[in-house]
Order: C-alpha cells, then sequence, then structure tokens
C-alpha cells in the first residue's frame, strides 16, 4: 500500500484558507477523476465539508507526492498553504481516515454528520471510478470502526451546548416534543439559540414576551410566534410548556405562588424552566412543587461539564478502537501485497506447462482426446502439488515484517522480472476483492 | 405437562429477574434485549401451560388458587408486553419482572392445596369474573409501577442528576402515559369484574354480604381506583400524589387477594 493524505481542517486552517481549497459537490465528481487519473496516483477521493479538505490517494509508487496534484488543480503554488498542511502517509493515513469517519477528528467530537460527509464522499470517488481497490477496502474498513466506535463508547451520546443540554432535558421530561410550546421570557441571544434549538427537535409555537414590545414583536415575527404584553404575563404563561427566561430584572419574576397558579391551570401537567439570567429570574423554590423543574445557567453548565468530561473519557477508549483497528487493516493488506507475487509465479510456471505440452505435442503428433486429458490432468497436477507449499509459505511469511525478503527470495528464485510489476498491480486490484482466488 | 411448561417458563423469568435487579445499578443493552427474549419465550411457555391446565380439567374455571396466580402472572406480562410495544421500554420491567416471578413461583411449586368445588364454578359468569378482575389487577399493577418509576424520574430530574438511573428511564411523560393509560384500561375491568362477581355470589348464596371481609375489602380497593381515575381526569394529578393513590390502591388490591383466605363467601372450598 502507498496510501497518501493531505488536507486541511479547522484545527490547522482558518476558514479563509479551507474555503480556497474546498470542491463544491457539483464539481466533486470532475475533481475526483483528475485525482485519480493523475500519471502519479493509481485511486484517490477527496472528502470537502465546511471543517476540512482532503486528499486521500492509493500512489502508483513511493515518490509520487499529492502536492503535485494541489498545485495543478487549483493552479496555485502550494507552498502557500504548506504550514496549514498535514500529510500522513501509510498507517498513519489509515489511522487518520478512521479517525475521521469516527468523528474522533472533529470540532465537536462525536458529532454524528462528518460519517455521512465521508460516505458521500466515497460514494462520489466512487461513482466515477476512482475508488476501485484498496481505497475501496480502507474506507469501507473505516465506515466498519465508526460503527463500532459507536456502539462500543458512549462518544456520541451526550450533548456538549447548553442549548443542546437544554433539549435533552426538554426531552427528559416531555418525551416528543412535537407540539410542545415555549415561552421567551426577554430575548436575548441566548434563549433565542435555545429556541432555535427546541423548535429544530419539534416544538411547535412560540410565545415572546419582553419589557420593550417592540422587541417582542420583532422577535416574534422571526419565530413565527406570537408577541404578548410584559403585563399579560402571569395570565398566558402557563400555556407553554417550556419557558426561557432572559429578563435582566433584578429580582425573581417567577415565584412559588405563580407556579401553583400554573400548574392549577394546567391541570398538573410538567412545565420546565429555563433560566438563563443572570440575576436568576425563577425563584429557586419553584423547583420544589411538583410537576415543575427549573434548571438555572449553572445547572446547565454543570451538565455540559460533565458531558464534555464524559467524552473525553470515551474518546481514549475510541482511540484504542482505532489503534487495534489500524494493526488489523495493515495485517490484511500485507496478505493482499503478496498476491501479485503468486499470481506472477502461477503465471511464470503456466507459461513453462503450456510450452512444455506444445514441445511434446510437436514430437508425437496428434494425441487421442483421452490422451490430452491426461497429459493436462498430469502436468497440472504436478505444478498445483510443487505450489501449494510456497504459495502458503509466502502467505503466511506476509504477516511478518520480514516478509519482503521471502517475497524478493521468490522473484529472484524463479526471476519473476520486474516489468511483470505493472500488470501484477492491476491484477492484485482486480483480486482484492477476492484474495483467495489464486489458491 | 402443564407444571412442566410453567417451570420452563418461570426460568426464562428468572433471566427477566435478573435483568430487573441488574438495571438497578447499571445499564446493559445486551441484558435488556436477552431479558425481553427470555420473558417473551416466557411468556409463551406459559400460556401453553396455561391451556394446558384447561384442556385437562376442561374449563376455564380455574379451579385451584396457584391456577389462578399463574393466570394473574401471565396477564401481567401481556400488560408489560403491551407497554413495550408501544413504547419501546424495558423499564417497567423493573417493577414487573420481580412480581411475576413470585406469582409464577409460587403457581410452579405444584402443591394445590385449595381447590374449587362448589356448584358456583361451573357458572360461566364465574370465569367472566376471574378474567376481567384479573386483567384490571395487572393493569393496576403495571400503573402502580409506573408511578413508582415517575417518582424516581422526577425525583432525578428535581436533583439535576445527569447520571444513573436517570440516563436509563424513559421520559416522564411516557412513563406518565404508561401509567395513565394502564389506569384507564385497568378501570372498566376491574369495575366489571366486581360486577360479575356480586352475579356470582347472588346465584350462588342468593345474597351478597357487605360485611364479609373479600367483599368490604374489594369495594374498598374499587373505591380508591375510582378516586384515582377521577382525580387524574379532574385534577391532572400525577406524580407524589398519584404514587400515594396507586399505592394504596395495591395494597388494597393485595389485602383483599390474601383475604381469599379467610372470607367466608369466597373460598375456593365451598362452605
Amino acid at each position: 500500500m502507498r496510501f497518501q493524505l493531505i488536507g486541511v481542517n479547522h484545527r490547522t486552517a482558518p476558514v479563509e484558507v479551507r474555503e480556497r481549497l474546498a470542491i463544491s459537490e457539483s464539481r466533486l465528481p470532475e475533481a475526483c477523476k483528475r485525482l485519480a487519473d493523475h500519471p502519479a496516483i493509481a485511486e484517490g477521493m477527496i472528502v470537502s465539508t465546511c471543517n476540512r479538505v482532503e486528499f486521500l490517494a492509493n500512489m502508483k509508487n513511493g515518490t509520487g507526492d499529492l502536492r503535485e496534484f494541489l498545485s495543478e488543480y487549483f493552479a496555485v503554488d502550494p507552498s502557500q498553504f504548506e504550514r496549514h498542511l498535514y500529510e500522513f502517509r501509510e498507517d498513519d493515513a489509515v489511522r487518520h481516515v478512521f479517525r475521521v469517519a469516527s468523528s474522533l477528528d472533529s470540532m465537536v467530537v462525536g458529532e454524528p454528520q462528518i460519517l455521512g460527509q465521508v460516505k458521500e464522499a466515497y460514494a462520489t470517488a466512487r461513482a466515477v471510478g476512482a475508488v476501485r481497490a484498496q481505497l475501496d477496502q480502507l474506507l469501507t474498513r473505516a465506515f466498519a470502526v465508526a460503527k463500532r466506535v459507536r456502539n462500543e463508547t458512549a462518544v456520541g451520546s451526550s450533548s456538549v451546548s447548553v442549548a443542546s443540554v437544554a433539549v435533552e432535558l426538554a426531552q427528559k421530561i416531555f418525551g416528543n416534543l412535537n407540539g410542545k410550546s415555549v415561552y421567551l421570557v426577554g430575548a436575548g441571544k441566548m434563549s433565542e439559540l435555545a429556541a432555535r434549538h427546541l423548535l429544530a427537535h419539534g416544538a411547535a409555537s412560540i410565545f415572546v414576551a419582553n419589557r420593550t414590545y417592540d422587541r417582542a414583536i420583532r422577535m416574534a415575527n422571526e419565530f413565527n410566534g406570537q408577541a404578548i404584553e410584559f403585563t399579560r404575563l402571569y395570565e398566558t404563561c402557563d400555556r407553554a410548556d417550556i419557558v426561557i427566561t432572559s429578563t435582566g430584572a433584578p429580582h425573581f419574576i417567577f415565584r412559588p405562588e405563580h407556579g401553583e397558579k400554573f400548574l392549577a391551570r394546567r391541570k398538573n401537567r410538567p412545565m420546565f424552566f429555563i433560566d438563563i439570567a443572570v440575576p436568576r429570574d425563577v425563584d429557586p423554590e419553584l423547583n420544589k412543587l411538583d410537576g415543575i423543574f427549573v434548571y438555572d445557567i449553572d445547572d446547565l453548565q454543570q451538565a455540559v461539564a460533565t458531558h464534555v468530561a464524559d467524552r473525553k473519557k470515551e474518546a481514549e477508549k475510541a482511540e484504542a478502537i482505532v489503534n487495534s483497528e489500524v494493526e488489523k487493516f495493515h495485517a490484511r493488506l500485507q496478505t493482499l501485497d503478496v498476491v501479485p507475487t503468486i499470481v506472477s509465479l502461477q503465471d511464470h510456471l503456466e507459461t513453462i506447462r503450456q510450452a512444455e505440452i506444445d514441445r511434446v505435442r510437436g514430437r508425437l503428433g496428434a494425441m487421442s482426446p483421452e490422451q490430452e486429458m491426461a497429459v493436462e490432468a498430469l502436468s497440472r497436477g504436478i505444478i498445483n502439488k510443487i505450489m501449494h507449499t510456497p504459495i502458503s509459505t509466502l502467505k503466511t511469511a506476509a504477516r511478518d515484517p520480514e516478509s519482503t525478503t521471502v517475497i524478493e527470495l521468490v522473484r529472484r528464485l524463479f526471476n519473476l522480472q520486474d516489468k511483470e510489476r505493472a500488470q501484477e498491480k492491476e491484477a492484485a486490484a482486480r483480486s482484492a476483492g477476492d484474495p483467495g482466488a489464486h489458491n | 405437562m402443564s407444571l412442566v411448561w410453567l417451570r420452563v417458563a418461570l426460568l426464562c423469568y428468572t433471566v427477566g429477574l435478573l435483568y430487573a435487579l441488574v438495571a438497578l445499578t447499571r445499564t446493559s443493552e445486551i441484558l435488556s434485549k436477552i431479558a425481553l427474549h427470555a420473558a417473551y419465550l416466557g411468556m409463551v411457555l406459559h400460556l401453553v401451560s396455561l391451556v394446558e391446565a384447561v384442556h385437562q380439567t376442561g374449563q376455564l374455571s380455574l379451579a385451584s388458587v396457584h391456577n389462578s396466580e399463574s393466570l394473574l402472572g401471565f396477564l401481567i406480562m401481556v400488560v408489560f408486553m403491551l407497554v413495550y410495544l408501544v413504547y419501546k421500554t424495558t423499564s417497567t420491567g423493573i417493577v414487573v419482572f420481580p412480581l411475576v416471578f413470585l406469582l409464577t413461583f409460587i403457581a410452579a411449586t405444584g402443591q394445590q392445596p385449595l381447590v374449587f368445588n362448589s356448584t358456583a364454578v361451573q357458572h360461566g359468569w364465574l370465569a367472566a369474573h376471574i378474567i376481567t378482575i384479573f386483567t384490571g389487577y395487572a393493569a393496576l399493577f403495571v400503573s402502580f409501577g409506573a408511578s413508582l418509576l415517575y417518582l424516581l424520574q422526577e425525583r432525578a430530574l428535581k436533583a439535576k442528576s445527569t447520571r444513573g438511573l436517570f440516563s436509563r428511564l424513559p421520559a416522564l411523560q411516557v412513563i406518565d402515559d404508561i401509567g395513565y393509560r394502564s389506569l384507564m384500561l385497568g378501570f372498566p375491568f376491574m369495575t366489571l369484574g366486581l360486577i360479575f362477581g356480586t352475579i356470582v355470589a347472588q346465584s350462588a348464596y342468593h345474597r351478597v354480604d357487605f360485611s364479609d371481609p373479600k367483599i368490604l375489602l374489594s369495594v374498598l380497593m374499587w373505591a380508591v381506583y375510582l378516586v384515582m381515575v377521577f382525580t387524574r381526569l379532574t385534577a391532572g394529578w400525577r406524580g407524589r400524589r398519584a404514587a400515594w393513590l396507586a399505592s394504596a390502591a395495591f395494597a388494597a388490591a393485595v389485602v383483599a387477594w390474601v383475604a381469599n383466605y379467610f372470607s367466608g363467601m369466597h373460598r375456593f372450598i365451598a362452605s
């Protein structure tokens, strides 16, 4: 294998650089094709998202450099990007692909979108024939690794922003958020963000109350909601399942007696208060009423902190999984690498056999069909029997780091020509899907 | 044979019981899957056992206390499975499995101490009485279990602990739905069961003795049940208050069940 990967991501490059290298969805198939058609490259694919642009290739030999493609494709001097670029080769490239697909390299570790994006990039490259043999194996494995990481660790399971924690809590209380209504008391950036998250998860209606009514109307329009005058706050608030408060009031706006009134009017259906104001808008005593749940900004941030810590621990487990998978993949590719030698060995012996049969035929004259078959079977049998042990030795040797010596030895013993290398690569590519085909 | 099937079913329920014990301390996806399958298998075997028992005696009369305990266990499992089908949660198993295990265990000991042989046994009303009242019991029990889970979940939410049992229980409203629906399912059955019981008593003894402990307790249980349904529908009582009522109804149900052994009218041996 000769895997190379270069790219930029959110950590190494600012957005100005990333957007210059980004390749839009419509141009991606063509770009993949050009990548794979590059003389130094056997196969290639491109992952281009808002957080990363990566070029992955299976090189034809060890001397090629993916930067050549970059400079040709973008018609720029890649040294311009050099300090933003990262580069991985061989096992490191494999590890990086596994980590990206498992969302361990993401800005928010464990976020689920990246796997889908890699899958799309893979499908695009495959459709234009840019991914065929070893890259195909690599990506298929990467998807399996991502699945393992998701199943065996909790790396993607907890929310790590205040808004998403609020949604998670709301779901823990109401189950499905479909049809739930949200009441914004005070119009701030943070409450707007939380409201957006809740809406995205199914919440249906929004009410906005603000001391300046104009502001309430503006915000309500933004959400397709309903603005309510601040004086009518207490008579309307029981309509909401989720109340998000963020006013600048110096004292509590909601006190236990309000909560009791709301509950009575709501027939005790639960209410969820999210208090992101400092100083707080909701009296913590409210949390003691049956059916009312109050979370202030500290509670939410506390939850975020625990989740982040959890993710870190889980990410360590995930890295261990990735490392063991890289080793496994390495071993598997090495077994594959021995295939060209086996194929040319077989070809070599087959040529000798055919030549000998022709010679015999020339000397004996025409043979009857039975004789023809007997000679065929005899010669084939001898070759297969002789080949059996060397081939299994080769296969075992392939798993050993010293394997190249054995493979080289076989090549020299049988004088397998180097010019065959090119054809063998093709054969290997074809047989990669079925490594047992040449037994 | 019926007893053999029941004992195999009991083995399956044991897995469920283990799940219930383990689930209190940690999550295990695999265990909950195994428990679910085991419970399902146990339920099927349980049904086989019940059918065979009926087949042998030739009537749906549940001629012994133990058969009736077995039937009650089976019906509770049915309700549990219904809850699972609708809500995809095995959490109710934490409460359900131990009780089903206990009921099945008693039934599977194979001793048959008390046997009906009153003439009323032949009566179709009696079968109707038993089936409806047991369905009522089963639903009441699941409702009781749900209200306990509701309390746990509510407490976790209020304590703002995002770990532990909190993360494993279904959403508060889902638990509430389970409790509410089984409550509403159970009430008509319980009511019908009592009506059928009255009819049976009328035809067997030509009177209903309200000072009999069994009947007194049954009516008390029904009254608590009625209060639960009423407070739920009018005031939307749930959480702590609903759990208290459910516990009271459940306690009354247990006492009413035990009263079988002391009642003059509702004895399994005819007086």
